[in-house]
C-alpha cells in the first residue's frame, strides 16, 4: 500500500481513492436503500453489504453498470463462535463457558450467517466484495447463476457446506461431500471430527532452534 | 534346407522339428533382441536415463526377469468376459506373426517355404492380427478396451491397404511374388550397369519404402499411430484387462511383429539376406557358397535392427494422431501417393 | 488464420449438435464412460463423468472431491503460523506459492510489512515455484497427447529446481518456509550463485521443449483450434492464469496490484495469445516459464541486504479484521480471504483456488469433443487436484 505525499492539503487524498467512492456511489445509484453498508479502504479494496432481496440486482448492478466482468467467487461466514473453541477442549471435563455473541466483521450485519462474493474489474483493475445477509429463519438467496456461469460451482459447494439455499439454482448437488452426507460442514456448530475423535494433546512449547531471536514467532 | 549344409539327407520329421525350431528362434530372438536394445535401452538413453541395469551385466537378463515375472501373476479374466474367446485373442495374434515369419528367407537355402505368391500371403496373413486386437477388445467387458479395438479396427483397416499398395511397386520391379526371387533380383541387380551395390530397391522405391514403413508403423499400433493403446486415455487400450501370460503373449507378438514386419522390409527393400553378388562374383543362386547359409541370417538379422531402429525411434519422439487425423493421413495421403508410385514404376519398368 | 476460424467453427457447430442430441429423448445411443478417478490422464482423483455417442462427447460431468480435506474447517482450529503447513499442501507442485497470499492477508491485517530482502526472497522463491510446476506441465503435455520422452528431461530439469528450493528451505515439495513478517531463515551461502546456472539450465530446456513438441506437426493438429474459450466465457467462469491470458484478457496480479512482492522492481513481459485453444493455453505457460527464469535472474541481480524478519511478537494475534490477498500462483489465481477476530488463529479463511474455477469450465467446453481431444483440453487446463478440491 504505497502511500504518495502530493501535497500538505492533499496527503489524505491517497491514489485511487475516488475510484472505490465512485464504485459506492453507482452502486447506490443503482440500488437506493438496498445498499446498507459500505468500507472503504482507501487504495485498497470496497466492501459493500446489500439487502438480501437485492443480492441478484446488486450482482447485475456490478457486472452491467461498475463493469466488474471477472468473476472471483462466491461463499459464506458464519459468524457464530464456535462452542467447540478451538478444539483444544479436555473431553474428562466439561466444556467451558463460552461467549455466544455473533458480531459479524466489515460491514454489518444482522444474521448469523452471511453469503459474499468478490468480483473484478479487468479494466478498471479495482475488484470489490459483497456481501448479504442469510435470513435465520428462511436460509435461501437468489442464485447468481444467471449473471456470471462460473457462480454454478460455487454456489454447489456453499450449499453443502453451509446449508445455504439458491433459488433459481437447478442443480444443487454436492461438491465434494458424498450424496448422502447429513449436516453442513463448515458451520460453527459442526464439530471438526478430528478432534472428536483425538482430543488435542496440548500445545507443546517448542524450543527454538540456536541462533533464533526472540523476535521469532514460534507457537 | 539344412541338408546342403550338413551334406546329410535328413527324414521329413527332423527337417520339419529344425524349421519349427529356427521359426520359434527367429521370432523370439528378433522380439527379445528388439525388447533389450530397444525399448529398454536406446529409450532409456534417448530419455537421458541408464535404463535396467541390475539384471545381468547392463540389465542384459533383464528381459528373462520380465518374463519369470509375467508368468507368474494370476492368470486373471474379467467376470463377464467372453472367457473362450478372451483367452483365444492373444493367441490370434501371436499366431499370426508365426505365420509371417514362414515366408521370409533367411539363406540361399534357409527357407521355411518358398512358394511363388510369398508376398500375397505375407499381405493376406498379416490382417489375422487385426482380428485378434478385434476381439481382445470387444470380449474385454471393458469400455476401454472396447474404445481402444474398435479404433484398432478403423485404423488396422485402413493402413493395410497403403502397405499393400507400397509392395506392389516392389513386385512390378522384381517381376515376381516369390521373396526369396525379390531378394536374388536385388542383389544380382544393376543400377545403370554398375553392380557394385546391387540393386536394392530402397533406392528405386524410395517412395514405397516410405509408405511402407509409415504402414508398418501403424499396422503395429506404435506411436504416432497407436491411439488403440493411447496410454494416457484408455490405459492400454484392447490389453487392458489381460494379465500374466497372456499379456506377455501380446508384448511378445508387437515386439516379434515389429521385427518380422522388419525383416520383409529388408527383404523387400534392402535385399536380404544377401550381399551384391558382384563381390564374390555369383551369377546365380545356385553358385552361392555354402557358408552364405551361415552369414545369411546373420546379414538379415542386422538389417532389421536397422530399420527395427527406425521404427523405434519414431516411436518415442512422436506424439500420438487422433484416430480421424490417421485416418485421414492413411486415405487422403499414403493411397495417393502408393498409387502414383505403382503407375511410375510401371511405366518405368515398360519402358526401361 | 481461417484454419483456426474453420475449426472454431466447426466446433461450435459441434457442440450445437451435440445439445441437439441431448434433447432427444429417445436415449437409445450413447455410452458413459467414467474417466478416473484412478486414470494415467487426470492430474490426481479427479472423475469426469462422460457420454459418449461414439468418439464424441455429448455431455460431461467431472466430480471432484475424492481428494477434499476440509481445508477451511482445519484453519479455524489452528494458529496463524501453523496454516501455512497446511495450505503448503494445496497446489502441492509450487507449494511455496500458497503460503504467499495468506501470508500477505495477515501481514496486511496486522499492519506490518516485511522487510525489502524478504520481500525480495520471497518472490525469487515465488518464481522458483513457479518454474517447478510448470515444467512439469510441460512434460506431462507431452505423455498426454503421445510424446513420452519430453517428460524425463522435464523431470530432469525440475530436479534442479527442487534442489535450489530445499537449497534454502529444507523441503523440496513443502517448504513451509514463509512467516508473518517475513522468512524463516535467510539464503545459504552460494545459493544465488547456483540460481543464476540454474535459470540458464532452465532456459535451454524451454528452447528444448520447444523444439522437440511445440514444433511437433503432430503436436500442432492435435492441440490447434481444441478447446477454445472465448474471452467473454472466460471471465464469466472465473479462469485464471494462463488460461485467462490464452483468451487474449491482458490481466497478470503481479503487474496489475501493488502488493509488497518485489515485482514492481523488475521487468517482465505478460504474454497473451489470442486464440484462446489448447496450443495458446501450452504455449502460454512455455513462455512464462522462461520470463520466469528472466525474473529470477534480475530479482538475484538486485537482491537488497538487510534483516529478514519484522519485528513480530512472539505470539501472534492478528488483529480484528477482514482481508483478501490473492496472487498470480503457477496454476492461476489463488487467495484467501482471512477474517480474523482478534484471535491466535483465523476465524474464517476461505481459500480461492485457481483450478476449482478452471474446472468448472469443463462442463462447458467439452461437448462435442472427440474423447483425445478431452485428453488434450484437461492437460491444457492444467489443474492439481489439491487445488481443485482443498
Amino acid at each position: 500500500m504505497a502511500v504518495v505525499a502530493l501535497s500538505d492539503t492533499e496527503t489524505l487524498a491517497l491514489p485511487g481513492d475516488g475510484l472505490r467512492e465512485g464504485i459506492v456511489q453507482q452502486l447506490r445509484d443503482v440500488l437506493g436503500d438496498a445498499l446498507l453498508d459500505s468500507l472503504v479502504k482507501p487504495g485498497d479494496d470496497v466492501w459493500v453489504r446489500v439487502r438480501t432481496d437485492a443480492w441478484r440486482a446488486a450482482g447485475a448492478a456490478l457486472r452491467d453498470v461498475v463493469g466488474c466482468d471477472y468473476f472471483c467467487f462466491l461463499s459464506a461466514i458464519d459468524w457464530m463462535p464456535s462452542p467447540y473453541g478451538r478444539g483444544e477442549d479436555d473431553p474428562t471435563e466439561p466444556p467451558p463457558e463460552r461467549s455466544t455473541e455473533i458480531r459479524q466483521g466489515y460491514t454489518g450485519g444482522d444474521t448469523r450467517m452471511q453469503v459474499f462474493a468478490r468480483v473484478r474489474s479487468i479494466q478498471g483493475k479495482f475488484g470489490v466484495t459483497i456481501k448479504a445477509d442469510v435470513p435465520d429463519d428462511h436460509q435461501v438467496v437468489d442464485s447468481w447463476i444467471s449473471l456470471y456461469a462460473g457462480a454454478n460451482w460455487h454456489e454447489r459447494e456453499c450449499h453443502e457446506m453451509f446449508g445455504i439455499g439458491f433459488a433459481g439454482h437447478n442443480d444443487l448437488r454436492n461438491m465434494y461431500l458424498p450424496t448422502e452426507f447429513e449436516g453442513y460442514p463448515l458451520r460453527k456448530d459442526f464439530p471438526l471430527l478430528a478432534r472428536m475423535v483425538k482430543p488435542w494433546p496440548g500445545i507443546v512449547d517448542v524450543e527454538p532452534l540456536p541462533g533464533d531471536g526472540e523476535d521469532e514467532s514460534d507457537v | 534346407m539344412t541338408a546342403s549344409l550338413l551334406a546329410v539327407d535328413l527324414p521329413y520329421w527332423a527337417q520339419s522339428m529344425f524349421r519349427v525350431l529356427g521359426g520359434t528362434v527367429a521370432v523370439l530372438l528378433a522380439a527379445g533382441s528388439i525388447v533389450y536394445l530397444f525399448l529398454f535401452k536406446m529409450m532409456s538413453f534417448m530419455q537421458s536415463r541408464l535404463g535396467p541395469m541390475e539384471a545381468g551385466p547392463y540389465g542384459s537378463l533383464q528381459l528373462f526377469a520380465e518374463v519369470g515375472k509375467w508368468l507368474q501373476k494370476e492368470d486373471l479374466s474379467p467376470e463377464r468376459a467372453d472367457k473362450r474367446i478372451f483367452k483365444m485373442a492373444p493367441l490370434i495374434v501371436l499366431v499370426s506373426t508365426f505365420l509371417l515369419v514362414a515366408v521370409v528367407p533367411f539363406g540361399p537355402d534357409d527357407y521355411f517355404t518358398n512358394f511363388d505368391a510369398g508376398v500375397f500371403y505375407m499381405l493376406a496373413v498379416s490382417s489375422i492380427s487385426v482380428l485378434g486386437i478385434l476381439i481382445a477388445g470387444w470380449s474385454s467387458a471393458n469400455k476401454y478396451s472396447l474404445l481402444g479395438g474398435l479404433r484398432a479396427a478403423g485404423q488396422l483397416i485402413a493402413y493395410e491397404l497403403p502397405m499393400v499398395l507400397a509392395v506392389v511397386g516392389v513386385v512390378i520391379q522384381a517381376g515376381t511374388m516369390n521373396m526369396q526371387q525379390i531378394v536374388v533380383a536385388q542383389n544380382t541387380g544393376e543400377i545403370f550397369g554398375w553392380g557394385g551395390i546391387g540393386n536394392p530397391y530402397v533406392l528405386t522405391q524410395f517412395i514405397g519404402f516410405l509408405i511402407f514403413m509409415i504402414a508398418v508403423q501403424a499396422e503395429l499400433t506404435q506411436a504416432p499411430f497407436d491411439m488403440p493403446i493411447a496410454e494416457s486415455e484408455l490405459v492400454s487400450g484392447y490389453m487392458t484387462e489381460y494379465s500374466g501370460f497372456r499379456f506377455l503373449i501380446f508384448f511378445i507378438a508387437e515386439f516379434a511383429t515389429v521385427g518380422v514386419f522388419a525383416l520383409i522390409a529388408s527383404a523387400l527393400f534392402l535385399g536380404g539376406w544377401g550381399v551384391p553378388f558382384s563381390w564374390f562374383g555369383w551369377d546365380s543362386i545356385d553358385s552361392i557358397d555354402n557358408w552364405m547359409n551361415v552369414a545369411g541370417p546373420l546379414i538379415m538379422f542386422s538389417k532389421m535392427l536397422v530399420l527395427a531402429f527406425l521404427i523405434m525411434w519414431v516411436r518415442f519422439s512422436y506424439p500420438r494422431f487422433r484416430e480421424d487425423q490417421l485416418q485421414r493421413f492413411a486415405w487422403k495421403v499414403l493411397i495417393p501417393l502408393a498409387l502414383i508410385n505403382i503407375m511410375f514404376t510401371a511405366v518405368l519398368k515398360v519402358m526401361l | 488464420m481461417s484454419d483456426l476460424a474453420d475449426r472454431q467453427k466447426l466446433s461450435y457447430i459441434a457442440a450445437q449438435a451435440a445439445d441437439a442430441r441431448l434433447n432427444v429423448e429417445l436415449e437409445t445411443e450413447g455410452m458413459t464412460l467414467n474417466i478416473g478417478p484412478q486414470h494415467p490422464a487426470t492430474h490426481g482423483t479427479l472423475r469426469i463423468i462422460v457420454r459418449l455417442d461414439g468418439e464424441q462427447v455429448i455431455w460431461a460431468e467431472p466430480s471432484a472431491g475424492y481428494m477434499h480435506r476440509g481445508y477451511e474447517k482445519l484453519t479455524e482450529v489452528r494458529t496463524f503460523p501453523q496454516v501455512t503447513t497446511l495450505i503448503n499442501r494445496i497446489d502441492w507442485l509450487g507449494s511455496f506459492a500458497n503460503e504467499v497470499p495468506f501470508i500477505l492477508a495477515a501481514e496486511k491485517l496486522m499492519d506490518i510489512e516485511a522487510p525489502a530482502r524478504a520481500q525480495h526472497i520471497r518472490t525469487i522463491l515465488f518464481e522458483l515455484s513457479r518454474i517447478a510446476n510448470v515444467s512439469l506441465f510441460l512434460g506431462d503435455l507431452g505423455v498426454q497427447l503421445g510424446a513420452i520422452t519430453p517428460v524425463f528431461m522435464a523431470f530432469r530439469d525440475r530436479e534442479y529446481v527442487l534442489n535450489l528450493i530445499e537449497g534454502a528451505t529444507g523441503g523440496r515439495f513443502h517448504p513451509n518456509f514463509d512467516r508473518i513478517g517475513g522468512l524463516k531463515d535467510d539464503l545459504p551461502a552460494g545459493w544465488l550463485v547456483e540460481t543464476k546456472q540454474v535459470m540458464k539450465k532452465l532456459r535451454n530446456f524451454c528452447t528444448e521443449m520447444e523444439d522437440l513438441l511445440f514444433g511437433n506437426e503432430i503436436f500442432q493438429s492435435r492441440t490447434r483450434g481444441i478447446g477454445v474459450i472465448p474471452k467473454e466465457v472466460a471471465l464469466q467462469y472465473g479462469l485464471s492464469g494462463a488460461n485467462l491470458r490464452a483468451s487474449g484478457v491482458d490481466w497478470d496480479l503481479r503487474r496489475d496490484q501493488n502488493l509488497p512482492l518485489a515485482y514492481d522492481k523488475v521487468d517482465f513481459k505478460v504474454w497473451t495469445h489470442p486464440d484462446g485453444d489448447s496450443f495458446a493455453r501450452c504455449w502460454l505457460r512455455l513462455q512464462e516459464t522462461r520470463e520466469a527464469t528472466k525474473i529470477v535472474d534480475q530479482l538475484i541481480d538486485t537482491l537488497p541486504a538487510g534483516p529478514i524478519m519484522a519485528k513480530v511478537p512472539r505470539i501472534i494475534k492478528v488483529p480484528e479484521g477482514e482481508a483478501w490477498v490473492s496472487t498470480e500462483n503457477p496454476l492461476g489465481e489463488m487467495g484467501y480471504y482471512v477474517v480474523s477476530k482478534g484471535d491466535l488463529g483465523p476465524f474464517r479463511v476461505k481459500i480461492r483456488t485457481a483450478s476449482f474455477n478452471n474446472i468448472s469450465i469443463v462442463p462447458w467446453l467439452l461437448r462435442g469433443v472427440y474423447v483425445p481431444d478431452v485428453i488434450t483440453i484437461l492437460a491444457s487446463l492444467y489443474f492439481i487436484l489439491g487445488d481443485i478440491d482443498k
